[in-house]
């Protein structure tokens, strides 16, 4: 976010840095040591959670909580891994998402055979990804010729107009309508669209994009990421080719996104324009920002938040003001702690760790 | 670019409209000239709307994602005004104060502690859209509220060359852009607030070092930016409708509006807007399920080719 500030701080040549220490702190995660991250004890109990869950969860509970969040975890994770890692806060990641999830019901099979061209999966499914991801560097060239600020009113554009174009045409899209009966491919005798199975492939693939993240992190380009964001006048002055480090941001973060697309369809069963509407371009943003930019776990904390609270919130007030909880928490949370729940968690942290320093000599751990 | 390219592009772009505009003149004359003119009202309006828009950010460096909000809430306001005292006029005011006393009170309640935050003051304005959208939805409801024009602009214009008749209260909405746009150009440029505010959007560090109350000025801008929305609400409550939704729509045409006009600039808003709501007629006459097609083509012609907008200047 601050990497923002940063740029158009280089840029500009006035020094505003305000935002600062908060959200600009260098993540020590990152440094070339970092290699030998050792396993902890809450890795492992994280992902002994994550497996066993399902088996002592309600069929509901699996598939609407935990499939639901692990799937939008994925798509934001598209975004922290643009706005946090790469300074572009991009607000098109669903859209992308919409991409993908319409390429499946248009080349695929839906209740509207019509349009549906009925292809089979293995196709499908690749081809989908491929054209979401042309999709997202696309908007990365688009909006890459900008900066800062300018790139979340460049997104939301490119978003909305897709969301129009979706509802307005009915020749390719199916207009307001859209693609029902979008399901998964019946493969190994195994109904993939069962709570149970759906759920592992979902933890599969979401698992498959934090680590791929938490790799490319590391990898050079990754690193050359960060110091775009961080100062993309002295990366360009180091030889770095700055435009295409971020527009090689967009196509990775299409791909996450692409795939979140196209589990995100088969959980819904079908797409239709406000599946791209504006509404879930900045719900994306919320959970990045509510689960914090800093860390690639943010958004799956995120994720389950907001469907935790969209699941039950509604019990204890009207089903209609859902709008009003998730955005007030939105602003709450950006009002007072811009680093999200991770920045909330490191604050008590560091509170809790300075205090018990001055009882014992030991002090945090990090 | 050099002169060649220049001539190149400007021909690759004027030839098809041309041949277009030829085409359609001889295929339907009356249809191509209301169309004309559906589109420059239509412009008229997202002018009024952006141009707010386009002051708050040149100022603040805020791109206000709660604008859209703003129109709506001046929409509502403006319709009930009407409704109860049935003076139009009052509504136009009403839809206005009621617009700039919202953006004053975010301004000074909010934005004034992030100064310089300009994402966070862009996420802040984010959730403060989805709040009062549904705050709006929750007091008003999601049924469509049409507001009648006043008396002396009901029904239609007759005997115009060409077309016959037009709607007498469309037909307002061009010299009202006008006055608006040459009220804010004349504000901006001739008195004392304005020359500060543009000495703002310039350096805001070197004004504030003059002696200048810049919070003072901050405010008034905002509130003058958003009244300009909640304005723009009133008259849209009457030309097209108010209903949840038509926030994002108004958000986006102000957002297309500026980026191809270029940000921060009056003038490029009226550049922008006539660009906008003349491509967007046309296509939803002569194209109806491409139409978002030509918007979204000009929005990426013009990133192409001027980042920055057809009047931006290097920020």
């Amino acid at each position: 976010m601050s990497a923002a500030e940063w740029r158009n701080a280089m840029n500009a040549g006035s020094g505003r840095l305000a935002m600062g220490k908060s959200v600009a702190a260098p993540r020590p995660q990152v440094t070339a040591h970092s290699f030998q991250n050792p396993i902890r004890v809450r890795h492992v109990l994280v992902l002994a959670a994550l497996l066993v869950f399902p088996w002592i969860a309600t069929p509901f509970l699996t598939f609407q909580v935990g499939a639901q969040s692990l799937t939008l975890g994925l798509i934001a994770l598209s975004l922290t891994f643009l706005g946090g890692y790469g300074g572009m806060i991009s607000l098109a990641q669903m859209t992308v998402a919409g991409v993908a999830g319409y390429m499946v019901g248009i080349l695929g099979t839906s209740g509207t055979p019509e349009i549906s061209l009925g292809w089979p999966w293995w196709v499908v499914v690749p081809l989908a990804i491929a054209i979401a991801t042309l999709a997202g560097a696309f908007i990365g060239w688009l909006s890459v010729r900008t900066e800062g600020i300018y790139t979340i009113m460049i997104t939301l554009a490119v978003g909305v107009a897709f969301y129009y174009l979706c509802l307005q045409n009915y020749s390719i899209f199916n207009g307001f309508q859209g693609f029902q009966q979008v399901h998964p491919p019946k493969l190994l005798g195994i109904n993939w669209r069962d709570p149970l199975p759906f759920y592992h492939l979902v933890l599969f693939w979401s698992l498959a994009g934090y680590f791929f993240i938490k790799y490319l992190l590391r990898a050079p380009f990754g690193v050359a990421l960060q110091g775009i964001r961080d100062n993309p006048r002295r990366m360009n002055a180091l030889g770095f080719h700055v435009t295409a480090h971020r527009i090689a941001a967009y196509a990775v973060a299409g791909i996450l996104a692409a795939v979140g697309g196209v589990l995100l369809v088969w959980y819904n069963g079908l797409i239709t324009p406000n599946s791209a509407g504006t509404s879930w371009l900045i719900n994306i943003l919320i959970i990045a920002v509510l689960g914090g930019l800093r860390h690639p776990v943010g958004p799956f904390i995120g994720a389950v938040v907001f469907v935790l609270l969209q699941t039950f919130a509604i019990d204890l007030i009207d089903r209609e003001r859902f709008n009003l909880v998730i955005g007030g928490v939105f602003l709450a949370i950006v009002l007072f702690s811009p680093d999200g729940l991770l920045g909330l968690w490191a604050a008590l942290k560091l509170r809790f760790a300075s205090r018990s320093k001055s009882l014992t000599p030991r002090g945090d751990s990090r | 670019m050099s002169r060649f390219w220049k001539w190149f592009w400007s021909l690759v772009l004027v030839v098809p409209l041309a041949v277009f505009a030829v085409w359609a003149i001889w295929d339907n004359t009356k249809l191509f000239f209301i169309t004309m003119l559906n589109g420059l009202t239509l412009a008229s309006l997202y002018f009024i709307v952006a141009s707010g828009f386009t002051l708050v950010f040149g100022l603040m460096r805020n791109v206000n994602l709660a604008h859209g909000s703003l129109y709506l809430l001046g929409g509502y306001v403006g319709y009930f005004v009407a409704e109860m005292t049935g003076f139009f006029l009052l509504a136009l005011i009403a839809g206005f104060l009621v617009a700039a006393l919202v953006g004053l009170l975010m301004q000074v309640a909010i934005f004034r502690s992030m100064q310089g935050e300009d994402l966070r003051q862009t996420m802040v304005t984010i959730g403060l859209s989805i709040v009062i959208a549904d705050l709006l939805m929750w007091g008003i409801g999601a049924q469509v509220h049409q507001m009648s024009a006043p008396e002396w602009l009901v029904g239609p214009l007759r005997d115009i060359p060409l077309i016959t008749a037009y709607s007498k209260y469309r037909m307002a909405l061009l010299p009202l852009g006008l006055i608006i746009g040459v009220l804010l150009w004349l504000f901006l440029n001739r008195t004392r607030v304005g020359m500060m505010i543009r000495a703002g959007v310039d350096d805001r560090a070197m004004l504030a070092a003059t002696g200048v109350n810049v919070n003072l000025v901050f405010a008034a801008t905002f509130a003058i930016g958003a009244g300009l929305a909640g304005f723009g609400g009133v008259i849209g409550a009457v030309e097209l409708s108010m209903v949840p939704g038509e926030d994002v729509r108004l958000l986006l045409a102000s957002l297309i509006v500026v980026i191809v006009g270029g940000m921060g600039s009056v003038v490029g808003a009226g550049v922008g807007a006539i660009i906008l709501g003349v491509a967007e007629t046309y296509g939803l006459a002569y194209a109806p399920t491409y139409s978002v097609v030509f918007t979204f083509v000009i929005l990426v012609l013009v990133l192409a080719f001027r980042p920055r907008g057809i009047l931006g200047q290097a920020a």
